[in-house]
């Protein structure tokens, strides 16, 4: 499979703090990748530096055969890379159809004089915008809320609105940051399922920044793990589970070096690491 | 009655009773006409002529958005809105003319206010130096028709009067010119540090136009420039004055000045609704969105693909466009400004304007600029008046046998109108921080603080990977 996302070398500091080091990640077209690690590891900053948030100090960024370096977050996303954010990210007074029409943008053709004139199309696209809004908010299953204050929707139901605000630009990658953090087990299942109908249904590839172990052993293709800004390991989840460097990185080295059975990595590290 | 509007549906009396159609025409008609004849009778010898004439112009007034929001069909809002606007408001205004200069005032600094709400209170950028657009158009209009020895009257560029109608387009053009150059330097600056920054813009221009005397004349330096250029009064007009003035008044003198009165009052009102009409056109679209998207979270808007330069800057121009217009409007109106006229002040009025009715609603700015400017020009003067008045005819206040001669003259409302405006400001943040007429998203916000239900549970562990101030576009 080809990959859709390729950094080489990709460093970042904040100071004397090197957040990412010379990061290589490949991800496979139409997969459904995680990336793990402990707190601090630099994943979201590897999201930030791959939307254009955060500019990178040295390395490459290779999207769909492009380049990313350089380019603002608007133009990332208009490259086809959507994302959530990890403390959710929603425009809390605007309505939850209003929300996603805004993830559009990139998509419109937004003209100050068809605008004021009202020509050109202007009201057809509104037709489309709305309509496609709406369209996504019954995807990810809040058909019917649309017209709801974001801010007043519990908290899983704005989770489903910020990836339905992403999928609004129609991305070909779409990056979740802790897509399930607050979810039981059962929210995190219908989750899943909505990860995979975003792969199946609209052939996008996903990454997913998650520390719910059940949802990145029981989702994941490949899995990406981060420590101290550097990446320890890559593969299948099977190879992930018994990789004695992530073990160590979650449990610490006396841990990893009594091997025999590896431990379960099923909750959440904050528990484990502290 | 300003609560007509804002008063949600359930219990209240007065919906209910408009809940009848026929009766809701009835009512906002009356409301005009039982307003404008206790308006038209006022006796103007009389000893209590200020303090009614002060508290019922005001009501007046608020005719127009009684009518908004009254309970009916768009079309017939429009109607009578139309022979409110065309037919009532120059009648009565013929009949007293300080009237009509209210309507025209009001008119004029509710376009600067819409203006100004689309800087603020739609893209959510606090902009102190508003009144520079102003400026721009005004002095446009002045340096090319202005007869004071500038460099336009030495080389023979004035333009002649009828050149105002273009010029209306030209201070559009020049005013989002130099609000595009002022948002360039401003772009990454947010909160506080842009309204310093703008602040400082706004007094740049007027020092700006103070010091443009030399070494070349342009704009007269502090002196200002006089007998500015006014637009032709159009055919028919003066007739047209002249006979309502002389069924109404019975006078036959001066109508010229009030066929010219006539004039920038349709001028104002025709601007005023053109700038309403953009205003609600760009806040129901794409434009409008991003918008929002930016001011409620810059960094979340520009992740979602809104380019953050582009639309900031829209939102500068289209805002500086509005005053370039008005400021034409106004040096006509005015035949002579200074740079005086636009000081820092000035710019906070029209915040103040923006703030008191409503940030972000169309509806509420329009009321907070009736309010501030009446106040400004009618209320506090009017109070002044009536004061003088009892003072004159040695009024003493009965019960506490007080004269009116012994209150201070230092004490005289007209010179406390910063006092006022500022306890007006202190009083609104207290008790209505979203304004009169709240606009339901800012009205929201402005709650967010009081009852977080929701943050405390959406703030993860760990917010500080994404730093709000390491966003801004390079």
């Amino acid at each position: 499979m080809s990959s859709i996302l390729q950094t080489r070398e990709l460093a970042k500091s904040f100071g004397g703090i090197r957040a990412v080091r010379e990061v290589n990640i490949d991800i496979p077209e139409h997969s459904i990748s995680s990336i793990i690690g402990p707190n601090g590891a630099g994943k979201t900053t590897l999201f930030n530096l791959l939307t254009g948030i955060y500019k990178p100090d040295a390395g490459t960024i290779q999207f769909n055969k492009r380049s990313l370096i350089g380019l603002r977050p608007d133009q990332v996303n208009a490259a086809g890379v959507a994302r959530t954010f990890q403390s959710i990210r929603l425009f809390p007074n605007m309505t939850v159809l209003e929300n996603v029409m805004v993830g559009m943008h990139s998509r419109l053709n937004v003209n100050l004089w068809s605008t004021l004139l009202r020509v050109g199309g202007f009201n057809q696209q509104e037709e489309q915008v709305r309509q496609r809004a709406s369209d996504l908010l019954r995807f990810v299953g809040l058909g019917g809320k649309g017209d709801e204050i974001a801010r007043n929707l519990p908290y899983g139901d704005q989770r489903r609105v910020e990836i339905a605000r992403a999928l609004a630009s129609d991305p070909k990658l779409i990056l979740l940051d802790e897509p399930t953090a607050g979810m039981n087990p059962n929210e995190s299942e219908v989750a899943m399922r909505l990860f995979r109908r975003i792969r199946d249904e609209l052939t996008i590839t996903v990454v997913l920044i998650e520390h719910d172990m059940r949802v990145v052993m029981g989702i994941s293709e490949q899995i990406t793990v981060l420590d101290f800004g550097q990446k320890i390991a890559e593969g299948t989840p099977e190879m992930i589970r018994t990789n004695p460097h992530v073990i160590e990185a979650y449990l610490g080295r006396r841990a990893a070096g009594t091997e025999n059975e590896p431990p379960k990595l099923d909750t959440q590290e904050e528990e484990v690491v502290g | 009655m300003a609560t007509f509007a804002q008063t949600p549906p359930q219990q209240n009396p007065i919906r209910a009773l408009f809940a009848n159609k026929y009766a809701a025409i009835g009512l906002a008609i009356a409301y005009v006409v039982i307003t404008g004849f206790l308006l038209l009778t006022l006796d103007q010898r009389s000893l209590w002529f200020p303090a009614a004439n002060m508290c019922i112009f005001p009501l007046f007034a608020l005719s127009p958005l009684v009518i908004l929001g009254a309970p009916l069909r768009t079309a017939v809002k429009t109607t009578l809105l139309l022979v409110l606007m065309l037919v009532v408001v120059p009648i009565i205004g013929l009949v007293n003319t300080t009237y009509l200069e209210l309507a025209i005032q009001i008119s004029i600094f509710a376009g600067l206010a819409l203006g100004l709400n689309i800087v603020v209170g739609f893209a959510g950028l606090l902009d102190l130096g508003y009144v520079a657009f102003f400026a721009v158009g005004a002095y446009l209009w002045a340096m090319f028709t202005s007869p004071a020895e500038t460099i336009f009257l030495i080389n023979g560029w004035l333009v002649p009067d009828w050149a105002f109608y273009i010029f209306i387009f030209a201070g559009v053009l020049l005013a989002a010119l130099v609000g595009i150059l002022l948002g360039l330097p401003v772009l990454r600056l947010r909160g506080d540090y842009l309204a310093i920054v703008t602040l400082g813009f706004g007094e740049m221009i007027r020092i700006l136009v103070r010091n443009l005397d030399s070494p070349i004349n342009l704009t007269n330096g502090s002196q200002g420039l006089h007998n500015i250029g006014r637009p032709p009064i159009p055919f028919g007009l003066n007739e047209l004055t002249g006979g309502i003035a002389q069924s109404f008044t019975g006078r036959t003198d001066n109508i010229d000045v009030l066929a010219r009165q006539v004039l920038f009052y349709v001028l104002a009102i025709l601007m005023l609704t053109v700038i309403i009409f953009l205003a609600r056109r760009l806040e129901n679209s794409a434009i409008g969105r991003a918008w929002t998207a930016i001011r409620e979270d810059e960094v979340a808007a520009i992740a979602m693909g809104v380019p953050l330069v582009r639309m900031k800057l829209l939102a500068f121009a289209t805002g500086a466009s509005f005053a370039g217009a008005i400021g034409v409007l106004y040096a006509a109106k005015q035949t002579f400004i200074d740079p005086s006229s636009f000081v820092l002040l000035q710019s906070i009025q029209i915040l103040a304007m923006v703030i008191v009715g409503g940030i972000g609603g169309i509806r509420g700015v329009v009321l907070g600029a009736m309010i501030i400017t009446l106040l400004d020009l009618h209320i506090l003067s009017n109070l002044s008046q009536q004061l003088q008045a009892l003072r004159n005819v040695d009024y003493i206040v009965p019960l506490i046998n007080f004269h009116i001669r012994d209150w201070p003259v230092e004490l005289e409302p007209a010179k406390y109108q910063p006092l006022v405006f500022g306890l007006i400001l202190v009083l609104m943040m207290l008790f209505r921080p979203a304004g009169l007429l709240p606009e339901r998203r800012r009205s929201l916000e402005l709650r967010e603080n009081r009852d977080d239900a929701f943050t405390t549970e959406i703030e993860p562990i760990n917010t500080n990977e994404v730093k709000p101030s390491n966003s801004t576009p390079r």
